[in-house]
């Protein structure tokens, strides 16, 4: 008998206009002590599942189908009833772990509510001394005095941990882990895996794990269940899942992840289209449409899972395709890096040197009087050359996006000085600093924020040109022409951003960083926010983009593997200062510094061999 | 929805390609603001009895203050197609011309009103620093000011023809305050969004991005303030006029015309019914027109035809 046993679950959303089939037949089993991933791209149906499992699905939803927790089963049970097991049986950890606490208690509290929930006859002094016990299994320096400590007063890794703790308070059963490092740094998601580990091996629970990440799963999980439009297309246990995957869609997907030791400007393999509408799923296999080895068979009927090895399944009739070949041969693209024909003695674009950004802390609220002051960025420098990439890198807090912010701006800096093309931009006036800013463009993070959404596709892109004196048919030519460069189409043009996937609102807005032809594009964490298979589209377009316009790029990221890819030069940031700084290849291979090596090592490898 | 890999066919634009076929949001939002049946009727009636209360009355036998003694208190007939007061007066022209006041009134204090708390908001807000702690110092001096009483005193003593000027003035200036308060806030919210930072990078100036991306995103709020402005204003201004402070008598707004029939609702229900009603209505219909205008602006709003996939 399993711990967790889930047969047929299905989830469905109906909604005004159609039914959302979240989750379609996922069949799968949790044993004490195992560590299961379900691993998918956003919209897979990996949360619904995870939800349905502890009850909390909005009371709308249709949920059928089975989830047995040791035997007894929980659909249908009341609310009440489930209160009973959430938090006791089950043990649950969030993505965002502000949210996940509340802010006016201190984590203390916290802890010990949970633990006198559920046994009455403990007593406020007993509760406070397992509190602080917890504290310690999870790694929080000093636990005595952070107990009492606020939410806001720890960092996000510590405030996941008191997450965790909460989490097997009660020695769970089962422990369901929703994206629990994605919030986070690298160093601390490495960190937080231990303490998951740690966590698991202390209470003896089975552990659900949701991710995205490929390099999570290779490193905690046991087994895996690749879910794709709200089935399992491919379970094994994750040495073979990453040795000897089936299913075309896991191979796609493992061929999108950025790897540490790819050379720099190899393509990735992107998985074409996006996932389909979960409302109106087409006949027969829904990859097919994103499938290179679709046949008319595929079209014909939904595959089941079918066994293909010892405890590996597949649910694919052209699994002997997959079979020992490359993801690129899969999906006939190349991965090689073109020739490399930059001359070293590219003229600088971009030179920075000595920066400094302090902020002032003050206090008082009538008499402001300065108590001392955060040096942001503290005496960088660096230069950019015509046609290269230079990554930014460095975890939260370390100034990098600062230091992209303080070049854009083309103000004077606090100290030191900003050279775009050769102009100090401290002695610029008004005008010289608008003639400026079309040379030098930026690309942000997250592609919703980043998009006015009350303003079409065209009016997006037609802004920097308005703003820059082109008259109304020249605009209409350049819109043409940078829709055509990012790869979307014509008609796009008069929807409104909300329509689009969130790779193809990255699209949008590289197109509109290119409308003003810069010379330098400045990208903050461009590819962080999408899924691997879109990141991967996005990376090779930017590669794309550098070679036919011979753009130079500011690359700021946390993704180490990221920047692999794409930058010439690497900087490592911590602190506000550069630590090490150098060619890409080498930096990566042989780092000087001791917290660039930290950083490398802690990047999670899909490479289950690592651990 | 395909996200194709860029290929080397992506070229520079060909000269001739149809470029005239580019939907702006201005015809977006037309499209959709038609879509909206409700609110296309309500306009069109709004624009009708606009226009209506101007047109009017010159066609009309009776102007509104011509007495027929003839008919005293008489309900609704083909002579006097709404009745009669007890004086014997058309009340047709009658709430004519207190349409012409009232509708006045409650549209031009609710777009001036609006108008300032935009701008003073959007001011604030964008800006910060020294434009902020001065507009938010206005803001909080006119909060204290004992509005209601500065018109009270003046409005009596303003000629008859200035009285709609100074009510439409005064009204506005007093009312816009907790608007701006609340427009700055999202001004300042806004202002930490990236499409934001991208427009300045881009170069565009702070006059335009507050036009262009600041108004549209507060939008909603506008429009809802501006519905509900004009029942609010025509509701000071019945009031005002109530207490003699208002419009004067012998000339009439519908709120004075509700006043005086309120003491016969139940045995002459007309001369009450016929102005309340055309109140009701006024301010029903600019309500349908406020959300139809919301949910053509804000695309998140659901879309009132079904998307095809």
């Amino acid at each position: 008998m399993s711990l967790l046993q889930v047969t047929n679950l299905s989830v469905v959303f109906p909604t005004d206009a159609e039914r959302v089939n979240a989750v379609r037949g996922m069949t799968f089993h949790v044993e004490p002590g195992e560590v299961v991933a379900l691993v998918g791209e956003s919209g897979s149906g990996k949360s619904a599942t995870a939800t349905a499992i502890i009850g909390l699905l909005p009371e709308y939803a249709e949920v059928s189908g089975s989830i047995r927790l040791h035997d007894d089963e929980l659909l249908g049970l009341p609310d009440s009833r489930m209160s009973q097991i959430r938090g006791k049986s089950i043990g649950t950890v969030f993505q965002d772990p502000m949210s996940a606490l509340t802010p006016v208690y201190t984590v203390g509290d916290q802890i010990a509510e949970a633990l006198e929930i559920h046994n009455r006859d403990v007593t406020r002094r007993d509760a406070r001394t397992r509190a602080v016990e917890l504290l310690e299994l999870v790694g929080i320096a000093q636990p005595e005095r952070r107990a009492s400590s606020f939410p806001h007063e720890l960092s996000g890794g510590e405030r996941q941990r008191v997450v965790i703790a909460i989490a097997i308070a009660n020695d769970p059963d089962l422990l369901i882990c929703d994206e629990p490092t994605t919030a986070l740094d690298v160093t601390v998601q490495a960190q937080i895996l231990e303490v998951l580990k740690t966590a698991r091996d202390v209470t003896g629970a089975g552990v659900l794990i949701i991710t995205h990440d490929l390099g999570v799963v290779a490193e905690f999980a046991d087994r895996a269940l690749v879910m794709y439009a709200g089935r399992a297309v491919e379970t094994a246990d994750v040495g073979s899942l990453y040795r000897d995957r089936r299913m075309p869609y896991t191979a796609g997907l493992l061929g999108s992840v950025p790897r540490l030791d790819a050379p720099q400007g190899a393509r990735l393999v992107p998985i074409p289209g996006a996932p389909p509408s979960m409302a109106a799923l087409p006949p027969g296999c829904p990859f097919a449409p994103r499938c290179p080895l679709a046949i008319d068979d595929c079209r014909a009927a939904e595959p089941e899972l079918i066994p293909v090895g010892p405890d590996h399944r597949a649910a694919c009739i052209r699994t002997d395709q997959v079979a020992g070949r490359s993801a690129a041969e899969i999906y006939g693209v190349s991965t090689e890096p073109p020739a490399d024909i930059q001359d070293a003695d590219a003229s600088v674009v971009l030179r920075v040197r000595d920066l400094v950004k302090t902020y002032k802390l003050t206090k008082g609220v009538v008499l402001r009087r300065q108590v001392g002051e955060v040096r942001a960025v503290d005496g960088v420098s660096f230069e950019l050359q015509q046609g290269r990439t230079l990554g930014i890198v460095g975890e939260s807090g370390s100034g990098k996006s600062t230091t992209l912010h303080q070049i854009l701006e083309l103000s004077a800096p606090q100290s030191g000085s900003i050279e775009v093309l050769g102009e100090d931009v401290g002695g610029l006036d008004r005008h010289g600093r608008r003639a400026l800013r079309g040379d030098i463009q930026v690309v942000f993070q997250d592609p919703v924020a980043s998009l006015d959404p009350r303003l079409p596709v065209f009016d997006v892109l037609a802004e920097p040109l308005q703003a820059n004196g082109f008259d109304k048919n020249r605009t209409d030519e350049r819109v043409a022409e940078l829709l055509n460069i990012v790869g979307l189409r014509r008609e796009d043009a008069s929807r409104y951003p909300a329509e689009f996937s969130g790779g193809q609102k990255q699209r949008i807005g590289i197109a509109r960083a290119l409308a003003l032809q810069p010379k330098i594009v400045a990208l903050d964490e461009p590819v962080s926010a999408l899924d691997v298979s879109i990141q991967a589209g996005i990376i090779n377009l930017l590669l794309d983009l550098q070679q036919r316009f011979g753009l130079s790029y500011l690359f700021v990221s946390h993704d180490l593997s990221v920047v692999k890819h794409l930058a010439h030069r690497v900087a490592v940031m911590h602190k506000g200062k550069i630590v090490e700084q150098g060619d890409g290849d080498q930096v990566f291979t042989h780092p000087q510094q001791d917290y660039t090596r930290r950083l490398l090592a802690a990047v999670p490898q899909p490479d289950p061999n690592r651990r | 929805m395909t996200e194709p890999v860029t290929t080397d066919t992506a070229t520079t634009a060909k000269s001739g390609v149809d470029v005239a076929a580019f939907a702006s949001r201005r015809t977006l939002v037309l499209r959709r603001f038609r879509r909206n049946k409700p609110a296309v009727v309500a306009l069109l009636l709004l624009v009708a009895l606009f226009i209506g209360c101007y047109a009017l009355p010159p066609l009309l036998p009776y102007s509104y203050t011509d007495l027929d003694f003839y008919a005293l208190q008489q309900p609704p007939s083909t002579d006097h197609w709404f009745g009669t007061n007890p004086l014997g007066q058309d009340l047709l022209a009658q709430t004519l011309r207190g349409m012409q006041k009232s509708m006045l009134i409650g549209v031009c204090v609710a777009f001036f009103s609006t108008i300032i708390a935009a701008t003073v908001g959007a001011i604030a807000g964008y800006f910060g620093g020294r434009r902020d702690r001065a507009l938010m110092w206005i803001v909080d001096l006119l909060l204290v000011v004992p509005s209601f009483y500065i018109i009270a005193i003046i409005t009596p003593r303003t000629k008859e023809s200035g009285t709609v000027l100074w009510l439409i003035l005064l009204l506005s200036v007093f009312g816009w305050m907790i608007s701006s308060r609340v427009i700055r806030g999202m001004t300042m919210s806004l202002r930490e969004r990236e499409f934001v930072s991208a427009a300045r990078y881009m170069g565009v100036s702070n006059t335009r991005i507050i036009i262009r991306h600041i108004v549209p995103n507060v939008a909603s709020f506008l429009i809802i303030d501006t519905a509900l402005n004009v029942g609010i204003a025509i509701m000071a201004e019945t009031g005002l006029s109530f207490l003699g402070f208002g419009v004067q008598p012998p000339d009439v707004s519908l709120g004075t015309l509700i006043n005086d029939g309120k003491t016969s609702v139940t045995t002459f229900p007309w001369v009450f019914l016929v102005p309340a009603s055309v109140l009701v209505l006024i301010i029903l219909c600019a309500n349908l027109v406020g959300d139809g205008l919301r949910d053509a602006l804000d695309p998140s709003a659901r879309p009132l035809r079904r998307r095809r996939r």
